[in-house]
């Protein structure tokens, strides 16, 4: 019979990986909780209003103690990916990889392929960013029109996705009010561009979404 | 001077000549290295899509169909999940409050790409206008909760469709880089 702390520990890893799966957070097995697990996407209009802004982050639910050791994966190539005509094909992306402490910005720019496989497109760097330390301020940078950030930042995500958890699992009827938010106290690894859209197109409606690949 | 001396000194100007003029870039730091093929391994365009609405067994293929292939490999399962999760769509005509029964609005979902307008307020929804975008303060989480289980006019359902976490824990920044610093 496994000693007590033994069968809570393992209880609470499988409380943990029921509890810990939102937004996109460890949404499925091949990349949960890893470099390349994206946990969220966002894309909103700058407070220039000439420039759109994408956020991509990964690697979630980062302790402020696992945010000190926490660090990009050079073997991780972020992509955002831009349609402007309605076919939910990409028409320009933006690559973001980090080399040797720094994060690398290629694009907007239309795809040298598309779909599943990339390849940098080192033809179209825009510049770099010194990626943030644990601990320090942010290092941002601004480069032909874009301006970047890379590093450790509270999740943006909320949601009580313990009592949702409750809920599926029949345990709970109904969530409470108020309720509690699962993401609070953690951190992410964020990727941060802001461009001008006038380069995504300038007018009209884009589809985006943020891809995560990973070096063959 | 000695005939080694003379054929050292002769490479030794040759090797220098050679290297500086294979370096005619020599004030460039070291190339980086960016070489090599990515494989996709994790995408996402609107939150929870692939957590809510794919099934155990198919997230891994979920995150490797490319969005125009999205709607056709996924609006089923989409559509049995949704009705599964959501007394709302139970009965005949049911629809949530953008007008869209079970069928449109799973067929909305599965193509998982996020809808950004390029030309004003970018929100996921604000009481006025529908999926511009995704801002920070957006609540999503909401939002979704009351499309999938809200009904018609939202008062479906009061105990499931919020989750009265309606804020991040941090405020956010008005300027770049938008994101609060970590814990």
């Amino acid at each position: 019979m496994k000693p007590l702390h033994v069968k809570l520990s393992i209880a609470l890893m499988l409380l943990a990986s029921i509890v810990f799966v939102a937004a996109d957070h460890i949404d499925a097995p091949a990349v949960q909780g890893g470099a390349s697990d994206i946990t969220d996407f966002y894309a909103f209009q700058g407070s220039n209003t000439d420039n759109i802004v994408f956020v991509a982050n990964v690697q979630g639910l980062l302790s402020p103690g696992e945010t000190s050791n926490a660090s990009f994966d050079e073997n991780i190539l972020v992509e955002f990916n831009i349609d402007s005509d309605g076919d939910n094909v990409e028409d320009y992306v933006i690559q973001a990889i980090p080399r040797d402490g720094q994060m690398y910005f290629f694009g907007p720019t239309a795809p040298t392929s598309l779909g599943l496989n990339s390849m940098v497109d080192e033809q179209a760097m825009k510049g770099s960013v010194g990626i943030t330390p644990y601990g320090t301020p942010a290092v941002v940078a601004t480069q032909n029109g874009l301006s970047m950030f890379a590093g450790p930042r509270d999740d943006p995500f909320f949601f009580d996705f313990a009592q949702y958890s409750a809920i599926l699992g029949g345990t709970a009827t109904s969530f409470n009010d108020p309720g509690s938010d699962t993401f609070a106290g953690t951190n992410v690894m964020s990727i941060v561009v802001e461009v001008p859209k006038s380069l995504i197109g300038g007018s009209g409606t884009v589809n985006t979404w943020v891809e995560s690949k990973r070096k063959q | 001077m000695k005939l080694n001396q003379i054929k050292y000194l002769t490479l030794a100007l040759f090797t220098a000549f050679l290297l500086v003029s294979c370096n005619d870039d020599d004030d460039m730091p070291d190339p980086v290295d960016f070489s090599g093929t990515y494989l996709q391994a994790d995408q996402m365009g609107r939150p929870a899509v692939n957590t809510v609405f794919v099934s155990s067994g198919s997230k891994d293929q979920f995150n490797t169909t490319v969005p125009s292939q999205q709607n056709a490999a996924f609006q089923p399962m989409f559509e049995s999940n949704l009705t599964a999760l959501s007394p709302a769509y139970a009965n005949p005509g049911d629809m949530n409050a953008l007008g869209l029964d079970a069928a449109t609005f799973s067929s909305v979902l599965a193509t998982d790409v996020l809808n950004v307008s390029l030309d004003g307020k970018t929100t996921f929804y604000d009481g006025t206008n529908v999926l511009t975008g995704r801002a920070l303060a957006d609540d999503v989480i909401t939002v979704e909760l009351l499309l999938i289980f809200g009904g018609e006019d939202f008062s479906e359902n009061p105990g499931l469709s919020d989750d009265h976490v309606d804020a991040n824990d941090k405020m956010f920044l008005s300027t770049f880089p938008y994101l609060a610093a970590p814990w």
